[in-house]
């Protein structure tokens, strides 16, 4: 089973103190640390069992600046074959429409059953490449995929849904899947796997190798711009409530009765 | 390091491209893609193994079983083992930032430990002297997780590992072993056991270097009792006394050449002393890490603790010194992987290590006051940790005597 897998390189921004840079639209990236979305690594895992059960290949693909090395790199050393970096200032700014014509135009080229990607990215959310990758390819996807098994031509995917409910859905192939976290444990990048991903190519293409014009990309090849990103302003909302318990007791019961929580 | 001197500036567009140009000035501090992925790979397991983990095995006086799993599932104990043999053919620099990374990430001295017991006394020493069929007994089970343990130190002899008493006799086709050693850690559990003894006794040698020889023993073996001994710290790894009655050993288990033990014990001990040094410094980042934190939360007064500079001045200087003890830890395994001598560089990084290891843990502690005391805080768990590296792998006094002695050319001074 050849399965391609699109991967992001993001900033850690969980626990990072974050700035907004000086255009007002983007976050101060100097001194975050980059590591793989932790979507696509969980996607990436799920290809790399997948391949060492039915055998076949995994491509992990990433559309970034050159730094994004380092996390195809962390896809070879797990597992993956072949890397490619799609890299051009043109893609800057590319909202996930543009970001999914740009991987359309090199995947429609590629042998695939399977492609999978992380169910959103770590720092835009949006969560839609994945979507729109498959509308353009033309084949069926699934979001939020927890659970993937295989049948002749066919796969059997549990989707993840609000409520703790699961759905079970049956994909004809081939077809892309976003990946849910918590789908697999990821490994450990091994020291083994550090040494093979250092014998493997990264094959890197920029605009003109993909056959797309400047129009089609970037902010021009875009549907959304950022206007602006910011902090939203702190509110604070507490109230002390004063007076003796069963007083404070009284008090409780009737704000939530009067918000309906109880 | 080269001195740069710029004498054709204007031939170059900038000092940059002038220095790669020319090669002059060049001493690379940056990692190369896979070192930075071995740092990476060994912050992610730190991370899964945090204080809180070592505090329970600590407390319980447990083997941290997972982590080790972990750790051998990423090959991290087959570094320095060669890719034929199922490692990752690296150096002694690559464990050093593996060790480093694991203590200072979370894991406290445990994360140096368990990779300097199988890694270091087996997988290196083996990789280094063993024969062919060594090779293959032992480097992929190491590589795989293997545990392995080194008997050198004797309760008469200590630091002077010349006068060992431990005594093989040849008999046949075989060697038979008596003897007594103590601290050996590890011994429980190796399936392996580097066992430093004389063929030939002090008295009859004809050089004291001569006389010494390395063994390969399969544990458990009826023949080496082993007896626990309780200690200060690293309590979820436990360390022994160990018996040798009778040991019988084949000649095929003899690790390099019979009598000459001393000179291969050296690229054994050295890197000894380089991961010890590793584990001081990531015990004193950890540390200061944790005390950071702290004092930029805890007010008791006005300001956090951390404005004062009685707080604050402590933990810049061991941070500086720790950098410092570093640089030099990683010239000592530059050395080392090139095959040249690194014994003055292993003693001088272990003692500058140990001081500004201790340093910052002792800062630390402080700068949590009365918490520092409490098992919670970790800081306390460090500070028994940190404790040991004073002492072992060679005593602070006995790294000084080297340095007076093979560095300055004093007299000997013991």
């Amino acid at each position: 089973m050849d399965i391609i897998v699109c991967v992001k390189h993001v900033p850690e921004t969980a626990e990072a103190e974050l700035k907004i840079d000086a255009s007002g639209k983007t976050i101060e990236k100097t001194g975050l640390v980059f590591d793989i979305n932790e979507w696509d690594d969980y996607a990436l895992e799920e290809a790399v069992r997948i391949k060492e059960k039915f055998s076949g290949t995994v491509t992990a693909i990433t559309v970034g600046p050159e730094d994004s090395d380092s996390t195809l790199r962390k896809c070879l050393a797990r597992g993956a074959d072949k890397a490619i970096r799609l890299t051009d200032l043109k893609f800057t700014n590319s909202d996930a429409y543009a970001t999914a014509k740009i991987l359309y135009s090199i995947i429609k080229n590629l042998h695939f059953d399977l492609i999978l990607t992380g169910a959103q990215a770590g720092d835009d959310g949006s969560a839609v490449v994945g979507p729109v990758l498959a509308g353009l390819l033309g084949v069926p996807h699934a979001t939020m995929v927890k659970k993937i098994e295989f049948g002749e031509g066919k796969a059997v995917v549990n989707r993840e849904l609000e409520g703790g409910l699961e759905e079970r859905l049956e994909v004809k192939l081939p077809a892309v899947f976003t990946v849910q976290t918590g789908i697999n444990e990821p490994r450990y990048v091994s020291i083994m796997g550090i040494r093979k991903a250092m014998q493997k190519e990264i094959r890197v293409m920029g605009l003109a190798d993909i056959g797309l014009n400047e129009s089609e990309v970037g902010e021009a090849g875009s549907w959304l711009k950022i206007e602006k990103l910011y902090v939203p302003p702190v509110e604070k909302q507490a109230e002390f409530l004063q007076g003796s318990p069963d007083e404070i007791a009284t008090k409780i019961i009737e704000i939530l009765k009067s918000r309906g929580l109880v | 390091m080269n001195c740069l001197i710029i004498k054709r500036k204007g031939f170059y567009t900038n000092r940059f491209e002038y220095v790669l140009k020319s090669g002059w000035g060049i001493m690379d501090f940056e990692l190369t893609a896979e070192q930075k992925m071995i740092v990476e790979t060994a912050a992610e397991i730190a991370h899964d193994y945090g204080p809180e983990y070592w505090r329970e095995k600590d407390k319980n006086h447990e083997f941290p079983e997972d982590f080790w799993k972990s750790l051998a599932e990423a090959g991290f104990p087959g570094i320095v083992i060669p890719e034929k043999y199922g490692g990752g053919g690296m150096g002694m620099f690559e464990m050093l930032l593996a060790m480093e990374t694991l203590v200072s990430e979370g894991c406290g001295l445990a994360g140096e430990w368990f990779l300097c017991l199988s890694s270091v006394f087996g997988g290196l020493s083996i990789t280094k002297h063993g024969n062919d069929a060594q090779k293959e007994k032992y480097l992929p089970r190491i590589a795989k997780g293997m545990e392995f343990c080194l008997a050198l130190t004797e309760p008469d002899a200590g630091t002077n590992t010349l006068n060992i008493k431990t005594l093989a006799v040849e008999d046949g086709n075989d060697y038979v072993v008596n003897g007594q050693k103590i601290f050996i850690s590890g011994a429980d559990r190796a399936k392996g056991m580097l066992l430093v003894t004389r063929t030939t006794p002090l008295e009859k040698a004809p050089k004291r270097t001569l006389g010494l020889t390395l063994f390969l023993v399969d544990l458990p073996n009826p023949a080496v009792e082993i007896i626990p001994i309780e200690k200060h710290g690293i309590n979820y790894s436990k360390t022994f006394e160990v018996y040798i009655s009778d040991l019988r050993v084949p000649r095929e288990s003899v690790l390099g050449e019979v009598d000459k033990g001393w000179y291969l014990l050296l690229d054994t001990l050295n890197p000894e002393r380089m991961s010890f040094s590793a584990a001081a410094c990531g015990l004193g980042l950890l540390a200061i890490k944790k005390a950071v934190e702290y004092a930029k939360e805890r007010k008791v007064f006005e300001a956090p603790i951390g404005a004062h500079q009685a707080i604050q001045f402590p933990l810049a200087e061991a941070k500086a010194k720790i950098e410092a003890a570093r640089l030099l830890n990683y010239k000592a395994a530059w050395l080392f992987d090139r095959g040249q001598e690194c014994g003055a560089e292993a003693n001088m990084a272990k003692v500058a290590a140990v001081e500004a290891g201790t340093e910052a843990v002792y800062h630390a502690m402080q700068t949590f006051g009365g918490y520092g005391y409490a098992v919670e805080y970790d800081v306390e768990r460090w500070w028994r940790e940190v404790n040991l590296i004073r002492l072992a792998p060679v005593t602070h006094q006995m790294a000084l005597a080297f340095i007076g002695q093979h560095v300055l050319g004093l007299p000997k001074s013991y």
